[in-house]
């Protein structure tokens, strides 16, 4: 009795065409990532969002509000167009490290994950997945954002107003793998929750937006270096400041490459077996 | 039914969760192309036994192979269908995009898609967003997807918990229709009475193994005359060290599956 009979009579059985409706997966060497699962996991997650209108919300019209709010309040004075490129890149990362945080432990939740990690999907094709699609989106919300901030509450840049897209897109996507490897290290739905202050507040803190970082004290100085914010700021502050890409070529390779360590982290430390 | 390779091998299986042990030393098989229930009250490691074959639980001594191979190993994603106890599908998505989704990954065809939706006749619902349908509904397209791709053997976990009379004997007839047509099926159920419509039974309590049967041998052995008594006498024979902890009734109540 072999396996093909018995496959073959199971199509006919649920109604089938035989060696059609489904190919035939007996033998196909499993791969750890497959362009295939990668993107069908990104445009589920994008149809998954493109459902969800307060989650759209909270990516594009939030930050918008947020910043309009900041050029109502300091109308007249010059904060906007020195603070306007940072909070142009801080916005998207914090919501978009909220949005992914969330979004994938309900997949734990739901036991989605778990069905996932039964089929033929590599963990590398599932966090992928998720930082297409969140790259995607937070590519959408910069742009979004930066043309509010310049056209409509008029901020000025001294420098290129694309590098600030750049960084801004870029911050968005380090939030939004930062996410993905919190919601990964966590063993528990409570502490993915407990891991977003902790991931966050020690960022924002030294990251030289309330203080210039060479004001410091060297430990706190120290600790900002190996933050990934630190570097998304700081290239910021440059732009306002007139710099050029030149200038903040080197934050740029840094933020790039923390969201390429975000990934490998979210990628090793997700389990397919748990306790 | 001994001659066929059995699908399902455990050998001294134990599985420690928070450290308690949650199953004992187990040993069992699965013989082929048949529907083997589950049987066991709530807490007897029926979940953690489906988990560690399909590879999802960390095991702590033993072994458990499923189509020859060990639990777990990636060619088996292709052939081993599993229904968690909760219906694991995306609620915000409508039932034929999370089928899709869940095709795309198994690498199948939109056509296998349509084939799973009929065969738990969600026909109607197909467009539905899942979050909209019923608990019932729910736990069928998350069958569904098990069913894409034809897998070889299906672990299913409590599948009719919570349906109607109805749809629990429809659900038992579609078990049966893919034995037939040479799927291997292992079935949970906390639910005694489901026992007349399994092929084969594995009781379960405590973590141990109480049977290992067909029903008419088992109550032939127990001298019991429904499974439910046939359980209560092993667990007297056992005479487990904690007996004494007041056994629940299972049983469901209203219309039966057979």
């Amino acid at each position: 009795m072999s396996t093909h009979d018995a496959r073959s009579a199971a199509a006919v059985a649920t109604g089938a065409p035989q060696g059609e409706g489904a190919r035939t997966p007996v033998q196909r060497a499993p791969s750890a990532v497959s362009p295939r699962a990668t993107l069908a996991t990104a445009g589920r997650v994008l149809r998954q969002i493109r459902h969800d209108p307060r989650t759209i919300a909270l990516l594009v019209v939030l930050p918008c509000v947020l910043l309009g709010l900041i050029a109502w309040m300091f109308d007249g004075t010059p904060v906007l167009d020195q603070f306007g490129p940072i909070l142009v890149g801080l916005f998207p990362m914090i919501i978009m490290f909220l949005v992914t945080s969330v979004t994938t432990l309900r997949e734990r939740q739901s036991g989605t994950l778990e069905r996932l990690m039964t089929m033929p999907i590599g963990k590398g094709d599932f966090v992928g997945g998720y930082a297409l699609a969140f790259a995607l989106l937070a590519t959408v919300q910069a742009l979004v954002v930066v043309a509010f901030a310049v056209w409509v509450c008029g901020m000025d840049v001294s420098g290129p107003v694309w590098v600030v897209v750049l960084v801004a897109v870029l911050d968005a996507i380090l939030g939004s793998c930062l996410g993905l490897a919190a919601s990964a290290l966590a063993r528990s739905e409570f502490q993915a929750v407990q891991l977003m202050p902790v991931i966050l507040f020690p960022q924002l803190i030294t990251c030289g937006l309330l203080m210039p970082r060479d004001e410091m004290p060297a430990v706190l100085e120290a600790i900002s270096r190996v933050l990934p914010l630190t570097y998304g700021v700081s290239a910021l502050q440059d732009v306002a400041a007139g710099g050029t890409f030149a200038d903040v070529s080197g934050a740029v390779a840094v933020i790039v490459a923390f969201i390429v360590g975000a990934i490998v982290l979210g990628t090793l430390t997700l389990r397919r077996r748990t306790v | 039914m001994g001659n066929n390779e059995p699908v399902i091998s455990v050998q001294g299986l134990r599985v420690d969760r928070g450290g308690t042990t949650v199953l004992h030393a187990l040993d069992l098989t699965v013989p082929e192309r048949q529907v083997v229930g589950l049987l066991g009250p709530s807490g007897s490691g029926k979940t953690t036994l489906l988990r560690t074959l399909v590879g999802v639980q960390v095991v702590t001594a033993g072994t458990a192979h499923v189509l020859g191979r060990p639990a777990g190993d990636p060619t088996l994603r292709h052939q081993v269908g599993y229904v968690t106890q909760s219906p694991s599908v995306y609620s915000d998505l409508s039932v034929t995009e999370n089928l899709r989704y869940f095709a795309s990954i198994l690498g199948v065809g939109p056509r296998d898609v349509s084939r799973v939706i009929d065969a738990v006749d969600l026909a109607r619902h197909a467009r539905r967003r899942v979050g909209t349908l019923s608990g019932g509904e729910r736990s069928r397209v998350s069958l569904a997807a098990a069913l894409l791709g034809e897998p070889r053997l299906l672990v299913l976990d409590e599948p009719t918990v919570g349906l109607d009379p109805v749809l629990r004997r429809d659900l038992w007839d579609l078990f049966a229709r893919l034995r037939d047509a040479g799927t291997s099926l292992l079935v949970s159920s906390h639910v005694m009475d489901e026992a007349t419509r399994c092929d084969r039974l594995l009781l379960l309590r405590d973590g141990r193994l109480l049977a290992d049967d067909t029903l008419p041998g088992l109550l032939e052995r127990t001298g019991a005359h429904d499974v439910e008594h046939a359980f209560l006498r092993l667990v007297e024979d056992a005479s487990v060290p904690d007996g004494a902890a007041p056994l629940r009734s299972p049983r469901h109540l209203g219309g039966e599956a057979s």
